[in-house]
Formats: structure tokens, C-alpha cells, sequence
């Protein structure tokens, strides 16, 4: 048993610190105002190798393992949610589910563009009327030929209006004798005919991001872009969710970190009834909370980056690691901008956008409703995972680096 | 082209750094490569790219200044060295090592340095090291050297402005930000560093012994608390307030 970082991971959170920290911490509070994502962010996000962290050398990625994944997350977000909202959808919905359920054709044509930052792609799962009940989502895929047409609607995508790739999932089967054995997934270039998009504005938060929509009317996919078998769409989002939730786990660490620093530091300038706000026990109360919650949602992001590593089956502790860190990092925003009282309410300071970032999260990649009743479904004994045509692959450190 | 660049590792800049039973201690800070090195790592890979050659990372300091190496290893420099000093070393005896470690490593054509280490402040290890090798010394570097034919030219930041000096190799520099940002470690580089076994060289290795420092420090204190108070002054109008500043600043012998 070893808690211990090694120095291979020391030094990537410090190089994603330092990027996230000189870059985008100076500029954030603008964008937010904007409502809009500062054009460099991408770009040199893919430049620095962070979008393809841990997706092996030969598929054009950094090489990194999937702890590194976390970390770069935590950082990430310690800054800002938007930033981090790209890993998740990114390189966790998109990037990971090629690396996972991909063909070596899929990977060669699509994860090498997007580990190298060359394209960037975005997972297209919710639809208006379905988020939680994705097994009933309406959208279409229809087989013709060579080709499958694909009609419908998604909605809340993050980086909608900036992807170049999306993983979509549509319905191939009505007739299916459950509604989540008729689901198919695909890899769809969205600079297709048929494709429109566009940005939702007048978001809570993330509002340095870009979300959005994305229409599909009769857009041709090619059959070779279907991910997996038909009927295998539903496996495969949820594969995609132990992946996007982790990073939002990872993050919402971050983000509690950060609503923690602020509070520290503030609660030991700010002067009330003649001390500072520290040496009040009801302040020392909120702050003992969130240094609290930070070491376990640390330890639980880590625990299933580390079954990751392993190539253990970890829906359940990536789970219960997104619902307890991004509740905790929630009521820890909330308490930091009550710390700063009449300040804390202003985007003066950073702690009031870390409030309405941190409410996504408890909603996206599946609600903490949802995330309750996966754990309950698996402490009662009515939930056991059945091994997938294709898992993850365990973290490898020769097959990783080795040019291909 | 043979460069080698000197670094050092501090207590992290967001470290408080207070006197404890007469210790100096950051805590459990992290310690990380001095940041001004950090310049200097970056003029050493931008020289190296364009002249060709490599870049041999070197410091003098205990098993915990492997993070520093680390840290220009994974910017993208081939080597290390690091040299177990003398624990009571002052910039005198630093220098004296250094120029002797620049000596082994032989054939060297520049030095690289930061302007200065934020934990001591002195800021004259370069010209020291310089001294020590009789090498010409382009202190508070604001360029990247530009060298035809063995001669080399660089821009002086000074608090007048800026200085074109002419000099031959080889040489030492130091360097503050005016080089613009240096680069973030590369993953690639990170893997590469992390592996990498750095050498150690000893007193002995570089021929020296019994080295004596100039200067010693007898005791450690932290700086006085600033006693800090705030007066408000009241009056029936903006004129009556600023006569009641203006006195009260007179009386308080600020002006
Ligand atoms: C900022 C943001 C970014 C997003 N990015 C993406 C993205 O990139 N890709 C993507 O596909 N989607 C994305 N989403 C969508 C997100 O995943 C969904 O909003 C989420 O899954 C909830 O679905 P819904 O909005 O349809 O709400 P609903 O499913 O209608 O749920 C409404 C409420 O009912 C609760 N509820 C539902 N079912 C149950 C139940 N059985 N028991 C108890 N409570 C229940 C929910 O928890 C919720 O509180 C994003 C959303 C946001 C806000």
C-alpha cells in the first residue's frame, strides 16, 4: 500500500498547475463574462500534449496513465470547470471510448487527430426530452447501404459549437425488446451535410465554455464509423460516463481546493468583532469541512484512477467518487462565498463563479440522484458488472510509449 | 555547442518562509526549481536548438534538490550532475564548486544562470562563478546571446535601459524574464526525467576540500511585525479633513 504521487505525477500536476495558473487565471474572469471560451484555450491545450494525456504514443498522445488524467483534472479545474469540462468530454466521452471500444482503422482515422489536439470532439448523448432515462432517448439511425442516415436532436453538449467529432448515440432498433439493446453508437465528423449546432446562452455557469446543441437531419454516417455492434450503444455511453465521471470527480477535487485556498486566505484577513473571521469557531467549522471533504474526494478520484491502471471494472467507485465530489465541492463553493459575506457575492472575487460551476456537475454525467441509486442498486445486491466485449485498456507503460 | 545551466531548488514562491527556534523553515511546503532558473534553463534549450549541442543541467545541493533537476531535465536538457556540498556553503564557496564541476565537465562554451535565487537574494553566483573561471560574465542577460565566430552579442537589461555588450566564448550569463516565458516541461520529457539517474559528484571528485566560507550566519531572525493602526479623520468638510491630514502629518514627521 502506497499513497505516495510518484515523480512522474508530481511533475505533470505541477506542469498543468503552472499552464492553468499563469494562462487561463488571469484572464477567466473576463471570459465568464463574455459567456465565451478564450480562443487560445484549445489550441494550447493540444499543444501542450494535455488533451491527449493518457492516450498511448502510438495513437498520438502523451503517454501518460489515467492517474494523470486525474491530476491534470484537479488542476484543471482548480482554475476553472470550463477547462476541465474539455477533458471530460473530450479525451473521457470521445478520446477514451475510441481507445476502449474502437477498431484499429477508428483509432488510426480519429483518436490519433484528437490525442494530438489536431481535432477536437465532444460526446452527444442527452437529448431534450431524455438525460437521466437515456435508454429512451428518440433520436435515429437508420441503416442504408453502406451509410447510416442520422436524424434527431442533442442537447447540453459541451464544446457542441467547437467539436470536430462527436460520439453520438442513436436508437437503430425501435422495436428492441428493451429500449437500451436498440442504441448504437458512431463516430460522426460534425462538418457533415445535415449537421446544424449551436451555442445555449444565459447559463448558471460554465459559462467560459461552450454548450450546446446539435441537430442531425438525415446526415449520412459511414457504416465503418459505427462504434461497436449495432445494439451496443448503450454498453458503450455508459463506458463513456466511467470515464467522463471520473474526470468530473477529479475536478470537483480541484474546485474544492481552490473554494478551500480562497477561504483560508480570506478568513485570515477579514477582520470582525476584533479578530480575524478564522478565530471564529463557526468559520473554522466550514473550513474544517471542506479540507476534509478534499482529502476524501481526493482519495476516492485516485482510487479509481489507480483501477483504471489496474484494469478493474470501477463504475461503482468512479461513481460514488463524481457524486461525493462534486455534492461536496457544491456546498463548498457555497460556503467560501459565505465566507466572504457581501464580497463573496461580487465576481470580484473567483468564489462566486465557483459557485455556479460547481452546480453542473452535480447534474451532468449523470445526476447525484442517479449516482444514489447506482450505489444503492449495488449495495442492495441487485447491480453486478458483467464483464464488457471490450474494457479498458489497463494502463500499460511499454505499450503506451512506444511509437507506433 | 556545450552549455551547462545552474540551478537551484527553493521553497515554493506561495512557501511562508518564517525563523523557528532560530531555523529558518517553509513547513511542508514543496520545494521546486528557483523560477528564476527557469529563464535560464529556457535560454540554454533556445541556444542549444540553434547552434546545436546539449544542455547539462548541474547543481550543488542534497538528495532534495532532485526536484530542480527534474524539472530542466523534463524542459528538455540531455544531463545532469549534482554535486554534494559543504551544508554551511555561502555564495563564495557555491561559486568555487560550481566553477569546479563547469571545469570537469570540460569543453563547456556557456554557463546559463537565473538572475538570482529567491531564497538568499545575492544574486552574484554568477559573476562569482565567472571570476573563478576567468570567463567573461553577461549578468541581467535581457536576450538570447547571439554568436557568430566565437563572439557573442546580448542585450543588458540596466535600470537606464538597455545595454548591446560584445564578448567572446566562453562565457557565463544570467537571465530575468525579459527572454519571455520559458517553456512548460513536455510529457514527453517528464517520462524521460523521471527515469533519468543523475550522478553525483563529490568534494572530492572536483579535487576541492576543506573550503571556507566568507560569510556565516550567526543568527536568524524574522522581520519585525508592522504594527499597522488606522485613524479616520473627521471633519465638516473635504478643506477642515485635509487640515487635520496635513497636521497631523507634519506632527508625525512624515514629510
Ligand atoms: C453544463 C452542462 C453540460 C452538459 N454536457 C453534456 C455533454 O457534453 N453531453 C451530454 O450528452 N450531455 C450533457 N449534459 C446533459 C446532462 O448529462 C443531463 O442534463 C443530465 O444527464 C440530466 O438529464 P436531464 O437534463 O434530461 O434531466 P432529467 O433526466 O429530466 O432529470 C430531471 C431531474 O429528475 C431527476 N431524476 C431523473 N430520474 C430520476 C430517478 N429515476 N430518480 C430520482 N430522480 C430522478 C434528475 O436527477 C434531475 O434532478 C450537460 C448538462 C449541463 C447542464
Amino acid at each position: 500500500m502506497d499513497f505516495n504521487l510518484s515523480e512522474e505525477h508530481r511533475m505533470v500536476q505541477k506542469m498543468v498547475h503552472d499552464f492553468a495558473q499563469r494562462e487561463v487565471a488571469p484572464i477567466i474572469k473576463e471570459w465568464d463574462r463574455k459567456q465565451d471560451m478564450a480562443p487560445f484555450i484549445l489550441p494550447r491545450m493540444g499543444e501542450l500534449g494535455i488533451l491527449g494525456i493518457c492516450i498511448p504514443v502510438r495513437y498520438g498522445g502523451a503517454g501518460m496513465d489515467y492517474v494523470s488524467l486525474g491530476l491534470a483534472c484537479e488542476e484543471l479545474e482548480a482554475v476553472d470547470t470550463t477547462l476541465r469540462v474539455v477533458m471530460s468530454v473530450h479525451t473521457g466521452l470521445c478520446s477514451m471510448t475510441l481507445l476502449q471500444w474502437g477498431s484499429e482503422e477508428q483509432k488510426q482515422k480519429f483518436l490519433v487527430p484528437l490525442a494530438k489536439g489536431e481535432k477536437i470532439g465532444c460526446g452527444a448523448f442527452t437529448e431534450p426530452g431524455a438525460g437521466s432515462d437515456f435508454a429512451h432517448i428518440r433520436g435515429s439511425a437508420r441503416r442504408e447501404g453502406d451509410y447510416y442516415i442520422l436524424n434527431g436532436e442533442k442537447m447540453w453538449i459541451s464544446l457542441a459549437n467547437k467539436a470536430d467529432y462527436a460520439m453520438v448515440t442513436m436508437r437503430t432498433n425501435p422495436n428492441a425488446e428493451k429500449a437500451s439493446r436498440g442504441l448504437t453508437s458512431f463516430i460522426v465528423d460534425l462538418h457533415s451535410p445535415g449537421v446544424t449546432r449551436g451555442d445555449i446562452h444565459g447559463k448558471l455557469g460554465v459559462r467560459a465554455g461552450s454548450t450546446g446543441w446539435i441537430h442531425f437531419q438525415d446526415v449520412r454516417v459511414p457504416a465503418e464509423n459505427r462504434i461497436g455492434e449495432e445494439g451496443e450503444g448503450f454498453k458503450i455511453t455508459m463506458s463513456a460516463f466511467d470515464n467522463g465521471r471520473y474526470t468530473v470527480a477529479a475536478g470537483a477535487t480541484g474546485l474544492i481546493r481552490a473554494a478551500l485556498e480562497e477561504s483560508v486566505k480570506y478568513a485570515r484577513e477579514r477582520q470582525a468583532f476584533g479578530s480575524p473571521i478564522a478565530q471564529h469557531q463557526l468559520i473554522q467549522a466550514k473550513i474544517a469541512r471542506m479540507a476534509v471533504d478534499y482529502e476524501a474526494a481526493r482519495l476516492l478520484y485516485l482510487q479509481a484512477g489507480w483501477m483504471k491502471n489496474a484494469g478493474s471494472r470501477n463504475t461503482r467507485q468512479t461513481s460514488a467518487a463524481k457524486w461525493f465530489a462534486t455534492d461536496a465541492s457544491f456546498e463548498a463553493a457555497s460556503e467560501a462565498v459565505q465566507i466572504h459575506g457581501g464580497y463573496g457575492f461580487s465576481d470580484e472575487y473567483n468564489v462566486e463563479r465557483y459557485l455556479r460551476n460547481s452546480k453542473g456537475a452535480v447534474i451532468y454525467e449523470g445526476s447525484n440522484e442517479i449516482q444514489r441509486l447506482i450505489q444503492a442498486s449495488y449495495a442492495l445486491g441487485w447491480r453486478t458488472d458483467k464483464p464488457l466485449r471490450r474494457e479498458l485498456p489497463p494502463y500499460d507503460p511499454d505499450f503506451w510509449q512506444e511509437e507506433a | 555547442m556545450n552549455i551547462v545551466v545552474c540551478v537551484k531548488q527553493v521553497p515554493d514562491t506561495a512557501a511562508q518562509v518564517v525563523v523557528e527556534n532560530g531555523q529558518v523553515t517553509w513547513g511542508d511546503a514543496p520545494l521546486v526549481i528557483n523560477p528564476w532558473d527557469e529563464f535560464a534553463v529556457e535560454a540554454a534549450l533556445q541556444l542549444a536548438k540553434e547552434h546545436g549541442g546539449s544542455v547539462t543541467v548541474l547543481t550543488m545541493g542534497d538528495e532534495s534538490a532532485k526536484e530542480a533537476i527534474k524539472h530542466a531535465l523534463a524542459m528538455g536538457c540531455k544531463q545532469a550532475v549534482r554535486i554534494e556540498g559543504p551544508a554551511d556553503a555561502d555564495t563564495l564557496v557555491t561559486a568555487q564548486v560550481l566553477a569546479a564541476a563547469i571545469q570537469k565537465i570540460g569543453d563547456v562554451d556557456l554557463v546559463t544562470f537565473g538572475r538570482q535565487a529567491i531564497d538568499g537574494d545575492n544574486g552574484v553566483t554568477p559573476a562569482m562563478v565567472g571570476r573563478f573561471l576567468g570567463w567573461p560574465v553577461f549578468s541581467l542577460s535581457a536576450t538570447i546571446p547571439e554568436i557568430a565566430d566565437g563572439v557573442v552579442t546580448v542585450q543588458r537589461a540596466t535600470e537606464e535601459g538597455r545595454q548591446v555588450v560584445e564578448g567572446k566564448l566562453p562565457a557565463i550569463f544570467s537571465f530575468g524574464k525579459d527572454i519571455g516565458e520559458p517553456r512548460y516541461p513536455s510529457f514527453m520529457g517528464i517520462r524521460k526525467a523521471s527515469r533519468a539517474k543523475v550522478p553525483v559528484w563529490t568534494l572530492d571528485d572536483l579535487g576541492l576540500s576543506a573550503l571556507l566560507p566568507a560569510v556565516s550566519w550567526p543568527e536568524v531572525m524574522n522581520p519585525p511585525k508592522r504594527e499597522i493602526t488606522t485613524e479616520i479623520i473627521e471633519g465638516d468638510s473635504p478643506a477642515d479633513i485635509a487640515e487635520k491630514l496635513a497636521d497631523k502629518i507634519m506632527a508625525e514627521k512624515v514629510l
